[in-house]
């Protein structure tokens, strides 16, 4: 697959922050005990361990979904990933440079031109309007005037606010004001973009219309992105892998099929369990080996969701996988039957029993 | 162990068992009979005696004597330095043609709330130009122009500091509480000592002392910035610097232009209060000379100017606060050059015409001799009445609680002195109710107040046993607040005690506790009506409204002149002054109160009053007790004023105290009044932290 090909735009090793006075001290007590016991003891000193012990990479262009119930630490890991937040211990690697070494003045370079982020709560200033706020990135550099101004425009265009550049925040609605935030995060044109549960303040339809445009625009501008929720129906529509979250530390990463088909333990198979099966796995989740003859005609890519196949394999027993062009395997109705069965299964009988 | 445990479990419901609080007051109760009866011979029991107390007021005296000595120079350059641009701002303002500083008045009235304010700014200017009053109120409006930069300077630099460094914030909140409690006048003596006599000393007192607002917005606003906004600040790659004046202090705009006008108002009260040290001829000085003189008539018309002008102040700079939280209308660059011009040209009109540039005293009418006529008129005709209702409340009410009934029932005030078996009769009365109370109530707290109230109306608050009092006010501490709360209970009564003050502060908290007992029946029973009824509230608004903005000195004119000097006198004006928070926070809690539970009471079948005294009440009960926090400490602050008609106890030590120049007195006096007010602020804070708990939210 192409991801491989891909480079490294961010990483984070062992990122661990601790919140609490004297959080630093308590950290740093020498410990040869395992993961558990050291948040056990972090958390009996009054503590609380918010991120721990996260690791993971995000590939350039790569759209990374952070999930979790509320608490689990999401927002505090996207803080540390932007040092919003100051890490307790750990490395974060952005572009091959440790952010945790840059001086304050590096760092306030690097946001500048490198960094943007959304926030569910808009995060606008009141006493600016929607053109100075998406202004506001460009005017804290300096840039001048006429080119601030012709910049914002532009941004605001592509949000679909044109018209609106002289409104205040609170003349506004909710979705236009989460327009202004995403189109003030990507006024520097970053590379990298963060997004902490942009859509969640907002009613159902404005946040599936919110989804769409969100994905039109990554489909041009092809950022690498970090993005948090937690509604796991968002999380498929746009992710290419999701990191599921729990009490701090990552349960599991993988792309949401793989989620779906295999999740690491009962929390991520809670997680998801209301998902529509069939929209979230692809042909190449129930490849099977191409038994006796099959023609590539008609061959549909590993990517294909299931759902779209399922009016072909009413008529026919099997469909053809290819790639490049070259036939590598097939889809059957017994296959998805089993993969079905198996999901439910387990959703039936609850996910303990089945470990047992 | 577990089995012993059972036994006494099943054993408990037999016995009546005490509840530690209920030991601790039995002890309380005992104390007190032990001091009242077997000790009772004892003189050292009820005054506390003079052989203990320290001489913490020539200390202070002392230490600051030793500070002023080097650092004297230094406050007196800062006094020099100021009066340059006093003198300047005078002059300005004096001699300006009064149709500009009309004009430029009515201008801001209008931008910052509309023609209605504007025409009532007009208004104001008229009747300032017409009675005369032009020129002290320019000379207090240069003192106001020239205290609020430096008070919000100071302010807005503390509450950054108290933001940015949490160390910071503890002491400097705590300097703010003690600003905010001391009475004005006792730290009028320092900075007289400090800074010298004169004009420019008012100014900085009233710099000083309006420090505290702009502090406290500051801080607030700084804090209620929204996290977003300060990380999506820092994530467009604002400097430290940029994120501070480009993002936190216009979100804080608003905030901090309502730090803005508490302070102007609080320099404005206390630059007419500083008329009592500083010589200027400004408006407060004019009305303290009337109220000297005993000219009512002048009294009350220079008093109104200053009610007016507070009004007037409050509203403008109110205005541009609320404003500021609209997106901002930014006025035409045609807009200002019309203005400009018409100012212009008014200016030329004035040169030309002298008529508009100096108020002629022609044009000036002053009724201020046929008000007094008419109020000596009405003297002489209800002078009876107000006699009658002063004497009253003097013998009936205050010399009881000050005395109490052993020496206020004479023959003099009551008609007969007190026998042995009237006392024996009152006593019984008390026992019998509050035995009626434990037994047929269960309620124990309730008995123990009622034999409270018995023993302090018997001796009143100047005649019971000082031990027996330090126990009550500590065990309620204790109770509401915990082990910390009784500890700064007993050290704020021990200061008191021992710095010699503990007969003053008595005869002060009688005053005190009476104003508030009638602030809370009256104002609670005001605040219950207006929320329950439209009309009351709409009625009741402005006059509240003007009775808290104008400053406190004004209210004593008109008492002063129906009562003559004296503490009934001091207690009408500070009931005056403290009725306002009773009746809001009533209001507000009992009309905040959730429409889903009253609805579902009324589903029920509950009356009108019933919902009132079983749903309503007892939900606002946290609102109502801050609301009685408030009108403790507004009746305190009050106190202090009210010492200029006449008080005894801690205010009236500190006027002495502050015509003699005497520091330590005066810190010592102040200061008792400043711990009075801290700790039933806590007492009352935590209480309703605790109601509020107990409602469950
Ligand atoms: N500044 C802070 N000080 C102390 N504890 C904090 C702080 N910020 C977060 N926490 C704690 O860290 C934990 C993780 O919080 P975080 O905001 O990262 O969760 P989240 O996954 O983003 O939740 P949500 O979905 O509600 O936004 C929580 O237990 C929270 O109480
Ligand atoms: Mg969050």
């Amino acid at each position: 697959m192409t991801d491989k090909a891909r480079s490294t735009k961010l990483a984070c090793r062992n990122v661990w922050k601790v919140f609490g006075e004297g959080a630093e001290r308590a950290f740093a007590k020498p410990v040869q005990r395992s993961l558990e016991a050291r948040l056990a003891a972090l958390r009996d000193g009054g503590h609380v361990p918010a991120v721990a012990d996260v690791s993971f990479d995000v590939a350039e262009g790569e759209c990374l979904v952070i999930m979790g119930l509320s608490g689990s630490g999401k927002s505090t890991l996207v803080r540390c990933l932007s040092r919003l937040v100051e890490p307790t211990s750990g490395e974060v690697i952005f572009e091959g440079r440790d952010l945790m070494r840059l001086s304050r003045r590096e760092l306030t370079e690097v946001r500048r031109h490198k960094m943007g982020m959304v926030f569910q709560a808009f995060g606008l200033l009141p006493h600016l309007t929607v053109l100075e706020n998406v202004a506001f990135p460009l005017q804290v550099q300096g840039v001048g005037e006429a080119e601030r101004r012709k910049r914002a425009l532009e941004m605001v265009g592509l949000v679909g606010l044109a018209g609106r550049e002289d409104a205040y925040p609170r003349q506004l609605s909710g979705g236009q004001q989460q327009r202004v935030g995403i189109a003030r995060s990507l006024a520097v044109g970053p590379d990298l973009w963060f997004l902490d549960e942009p859509f969640s303040a907002l009613d159902p339809l404005i946040r599936k219309q919110m989804q769409d445009e969100f994905l039109r625009l990554q489909r041009t501008l092809r950022k690498t992105i970090v993005f948090i929720t937690h509604d796991f129906l968002e999380a498929l529509k746009i992710a290419d892998r999701v990191v599921i979250m729990r009490d701090g530390r990552v349960v599991q990463i993988g792309r949401p099929a793989d989620l779906v088909l295999n999740p690491a333990d009962e929390y991520v198979a809670r997680f998801v369990a209301d998902v529509p099966l069939l929209r979230v796995i692809t042909a190449g989740d129930v490849e099977e080996p191409v038994g006796g003859a099959c023609a590539a005609h008609g061959g549909v890519s590993r990517s294909t969701p299931i759902e779209a196949l399922l009016a072909r394999l009413a008529d026919v027993a099997a469909v053809p996988i290819t790639e490049d062009g070259a036939l590598v395997g097939q889809v059957t109705s017994a296959g998805v039957m089993k993969a079905v069965a198996a999901a439910s299964a387990r959703a039936d009988r609850g996910w303990t029993v089945e470990r047992a | 162990m577990s089995v012993l445990d059972i036994g006494r479990g099943e054993a408990a419901p037999m016995r009546l068992r005490l509840e530690p609080a209920a030991v601790v007051w039995i002890c309380v109760a005992l104390l007190i009979l032990w001091c009242e009866t077997a000790g009772g011979g004892v003189a050292a029991l009820h005054a506390f005696p003079k052989a203990w107390t320290l001489p913490i007021a020539t200390w202070i005296g002392d230490a600051v004597a030793a500070l002023i000595g080097p650092t004297q120079g230094f406050f007196r350059q800062i006094t020099a330095a100021l009066t340059l641009p006093l003198s300047a701002l005078q002059a300005v303002l004096g001699g300006a043609p009064w149709v500009i500083t009309t004009a430029v008045a009515v201008l801001l009235a209008f931008r910052a709330k509309g023609a209605r304010l504007a025409a009532f700014t007009a208004a104001v200017a008229a009747y300032v130009l017409v009675g005369g009053y032009w020129a002290p109120t320019m000379n207090t409006l240069a003192a106001v122009a020239l205290a609020t930069p430096i008070a919000v300077l100071i302010g807005f630099g503390l509450g950054v500091i108290g933001y940015r460094h949490a160390a910071a914030r503890h002491g400097i909140l705590v300097l703010l509480d003690l600003m905010q409690t001391v009475p004005t006048f006792a730290y009028l003596i320092p900075i007289l000592v400090l800074f010298g006599f004169g004009p420019v000393v008012g100014i900085i007192a009233s710099a000083i002392y309006a420090i505290g607002p702009m502090a406290n917005n500051t801080m607030l606003g700084l804090a209620q910035v929204p996290l977003a906004v300060r990380e999506a600040g820092e994530m467009s790659g604002c400097t430290r610097r940029q994120l501070f004046w480009r993002v936190e202090f216009p979100s804080a705009r608003s905030q901090l232009l309502v730090g803005v006008n508490q302070t102007v108002m609080a320099v404005f009260a206390m630059v007419i209060i500083a008329a009592v040290i500083g010589g200027a001829d400004d408006i407060g000085f004019r009305v303290l000379q009337t109220m000297r003189q005993a000219q009512f008539g002048q009294g009350l018309l220079s008093g109104l100017v200053i009610a007016l002008l507070a009004i007037v102040i409050d509203r403008t700079t109110a205005g541009f606060a609320a404003a500021s939280r609209a997106p901002v209308r930014r006025l035409s660059s045609r807009t200002l050059t019309v203005i400009a011009c018409a100012l212009a040209a008014l200016y030329v009109a004035a040169w030309l015409q002298p008529a508009l540039d100096a108020f002629p005293t022609e044009w000036t009418y002053s009724p201020a001799e046929a008000l007094n006529r008419w109020l000596l008129a009405f003297v002489a005709r209800f002078g009876d009445v107000m006699i009658a209702i002063k004497n009253s409340a003097i013998f009936f009410l205050m010399l009881p609680l000050r005395i109490g009934l052993i020496k206020a029932v004479s023959p003099f005030g009551w008609g007969f002195t007190l026998t042995p078996a009237m006392i024996a009769g009152y006593w019984a009365v008390a026992t019998i109710a509050a035995g009626a109370a434990l037994l047929f109530g269960g309620r124990w707290r309730a008995a123990f107040a009622i034999l409270g109230v018995a023993w302090m109306l018997f001796l009143g608050t100047t005649g019971v046993a000082w031990p027996g009092f330090v126990a009550v006010v500590a065990a309620l501490a204790w109770q509401v607040g915990g082990a910390r709360l009784g500890a700064f209970a007993l050290a704020a009564m021990a200061f008191i005690a021992f710095s010699g003050s503990w007969g003053d502060a008595m005869q002060s908290l009688y005053l005190c506790a009476l104003a508030v007992v009638i602030c809370v029946a009256v104002g609670g029973a005001l605040g219950v009506w207006a929320a329950e009824n439209d009309h009351v509230s709409a009625c009741l608004r402005p006059v509240l409204d003007t009775l808290q903005t104008i400053p406190q000195f004004v209210l004593l004119i008109p008492v002063l002149m129906l009562f003559q000097v004296g503490e009934f006198t001091a207690l009408i004006a500070i009931v005056m002054y403290a009725i306002v928070p009773p009746i809001r926070y009533v209001e507000h809690g009992v009309r905040n109160v959730s429409p889903e539970v009253v609805e579902a009471s009324r589903q029920m079948g509950c009356s009108r009053l019933q919902i009132l005294r079983h749903v309503k009440l007892p939900m606002a009960l946290p609102s109502i007790m801050l609301g009685l926090n408030q009108t403790i400490l507004a009746a305190l602050s009050m106190l202090a004023i009210a010492a200029l008609v006449g008080t005894q106890g801690l205010a009236q030590a500190i006027y002495v105290a502050l015509s003699k120049a005497d520091v330590g007195k005066g810190l010592v006096a102040g200061l008792s009044i400043a711990l009075i007010a801290m700790l039933s602020d806590r007492m009352l804070k935590a209480w309703s932290r605790r109601a509020q708990e107990a409602l469950g939210s």
